[in-house]
């Protein structure tokens, strides 16, 4: 950890990204206290006011809600599915790529072409088309969204299970008579952990853009929560007359996404030194 | 050789076979399918009629049998809100996605090739390190933003660019930039990274010492080699973009397979659901045999190991 920190303290894109990361996660936590004013409160009066007007610093929607307020509060949909989807997609992806690379065989055999499959579908093709049968809900596209971040945890956790299985400390454990569950956890586990980091990093960021996708499209997290996506998809019918609805949410969504991927990147190269050049 | 290309072949059919069991089984997910495509607001005679028409009142397995014979013959069955054939339908939205897609296609391997080629040929300079952060940016930029931020500036404000439908070259290109943003960043990446792999190789320090110009190595023998990857990641982009093809097609209002896509999921249309899944599957599982094919004939080493 500390290394971790050394390190990240000398790449300066790195830090901006930790930090603005940090400033995301402080304000999806802190949001009753930031947000100016209630995410949900209507004011027909003040429909699509400009940036600035009557106390609206980002101006307000098509029913005059605060942008501002919905754009903070957006913050906790996107971080909470992102986070969500990667845990349970990668717990369950990485389990089931270590069983493919440990136990080789038919477990691999099954595993693997359920990755090709999985892999055979466009993603947020799948996740609308289910969520759209299921029914909008914060739980269904936590869901749909771990379905669809699976595979590419399961391929690079067998690909690193594979080359440390044929270390000689797992010959000598399995010689020692250990058992497979305590090899995989003592062993294998702690050694193949920081690439699936870097998985994790980048499927974050996919993750955060398809929660959004979903939300524009119709289909994600009901439209009373207020969502990055959400707020995109209202505000494109009124892109003639009030940029800013569709604009400033989705500033938010690239910025979140490039911080997460600038360190996704440099945890790609901490991690692996060769890939730095490369 | 052969045994390599029986067993892609072999592979194809199975994925598709389980894509379009997974299509089936979707039809499912919540209940009746019936009620689900009708609604609640129809009497349970009008249900039960309708259910019986559709052949949902058929024992399962049968159905499912039924489904998957049809299959061969690019049977989808028809669309419940168009009373039209699913296969009629999505023929007549391909041309359009395929416009697109291949428009798409022509700005990545343009645009991506050259930069990531530049980059690794001027490695860690100012040069490599600007078109290396501007690749990570434009792969966070979601693509349905960036549409829509493509139609403000060149449609609302400046009024260069139509915004919407399909028509002339300057339609596609709004929706073909938006497309193809993404995986162009990631294949400039790819590029650069593949390249540095085989700039390092003995046989382009030969060709140095040879005293080649550095064009003839950078183009004629370090990048044949570091396209094999790229190649490889092309075919699976094509899955990215028949992703991306449903954001783009609804944010441009393009009358392609992305579009039919969200119209029939909206109008839980489930035949046409389930027939724009696996002819989507289709695609993508043949551009990849393709390309799986095409990689054995470009590496001998392939054809070998496989053979």
């Amino acid at each position: 950890m500390r290394a971790l920190w050394i390190s990240i303290r000398r790449s300066p894109l790195a830090l901006t990204a930790l930090i603005a990361l940090l400033g995301l996660v402080g304000m999806a936590l802190l949001a009753p206290l930031l947000a100016p004013m209630d995410p949900g409160a209507i004011d027909i009066r003040l429909r699509l006011s400009p940036p600035g007007a009557e106390g609206h610093l980002l101006g307000t929607d098509n029913v005059g809600r605060d942008v501002l307020s919905r754009i903070i509060y957006g913050a906790r949909v996107s971080l909470l599915v992102g986070v969500a989807t990667v845990c349970i997609g990668g717990l369950f992806g990485s389990l089931l790529g270590v069983m493919a690379g440990y136990f080789r065989g038919w477990v691999e055999t099954v595993i693997m072409r359920m990755v090709d499959i999985q892999l055979a579908f466009p993603s947020i093709l799948l996740a609308v088309a289910i969520m759209a049968l299921v029914g909008p809900s914060m739980f269904n596209v936590i869901v749909v969204l771990s379905i669809a971040t699976w595979a590419p945890f399961c391929r690079v956790a067998r690909g690193q299970t594979l080359s440390v299985c044929n270390q000689e400390y797992i010959t000598a454990a399995e010689a020692l008579g250990l058992s497979d569950g305590r090899i995989i956890w003592k062993h294998v586990l702690p050694n193949i952990i920081n690439p699936l980091i870097v998985v994790a990093s980048f499927a974050l960021a996919t993750n955060i853009i398809n929660e959004a996708s979903l939300s524009f499209l119709g289909v994600g997290v009901p439209p009373s929560t207020p969502t990055w996506g959400g707020m995109l998809g209202e505000g494109r019918n009124y892109l003639r007359i009030a940029w800013w609805v569709a604009t400033l949410p989705g500033i938010f969504l690239m910025l979140s996404v490039y911080s997460v991927n600038m360190l996704g990147d440099w945890l790609r190269d901490h991690y692996d030194p060769r890939l730095t050049d490369t | 050789m052969l045994r390599y290309i029986a067993k892609r072949l072999l592979m194809a059919v199975f994925i598709l076979w389980a894509v379009a069991t997974i299509a089936f089984a979707l039809t499912f997910l919540s209940g009746d399918p019936a009620t689900l495509m009708i609604g609640d607001h129809w009497t349970a005679e009008q249900i039960s009629a309708f259910r019986e028409a559709m052949g949902y009142d058929r024992p399962l397995v049968v159905q499912y049998v039924d489904y998957l014979a049809g299959l061969p013959r690019g049977d989808f069955g028809v669309s419940v809100r168009q009373q039209i054939p699913v296969m009629d339908l999505i023929l007549q939205r391909f041309p359009a996605t395929l416009e697109l897609t291949a428009a798409a296609l022509f700005l990545i391997v343009f645009i991506s090739i050259p930069i990531g080629v530049l980059s690794a040929v001027k490695r860690n300079t100012p040069a490599d390190r600007i078109a290396m952060s501007g690749a990570l940016f434009a792969q966070s930029v979601p693509t349905f933003w960036l549409g829509i931020m493509l139609i403000l500036v060149f449609g609302v404000w400046l009024r260069w660019l139509p915004v919407s439908g399909r028509g002339s070259f300057l339609h596609l290109l709004l929706p073909a930039i938006t497309l193809a943003t993404f995986s162009t960043a990631r294949i400039a990446r790819l590029v650069r990274s593949s390249m540095l792999d085989v700039l390092g190789q003995d046989y382009i320090r030969t060709a140095r010492a040879k005293g080649l110009p550095n064009w003839r190595i950078y183009y004629v023998h370090a990048l044949r080699n570091a396209l094999i990857p790229v190649i490889t990641m092309l075919g699976i982009e094509v899955g990215s973009l028949l992703g991306g093809a449903l954001i783009t097609e609804t944010v441009f209002a393009w009358p392609g397979i992305g579009r039919l896509t969200l119209q029939a999921i909206q109008a839980r249309d489930l035949p046409l659901v389930q027939g724009v899944i696996t002819f989507g599957a289709l695609v993508f599982v043949l551009v990849n045999l393709l390309v799986d094919l095409s990689y054995s004939f470009i590496d001998p080493r392939i054809r070998q190991e496989k053979g």
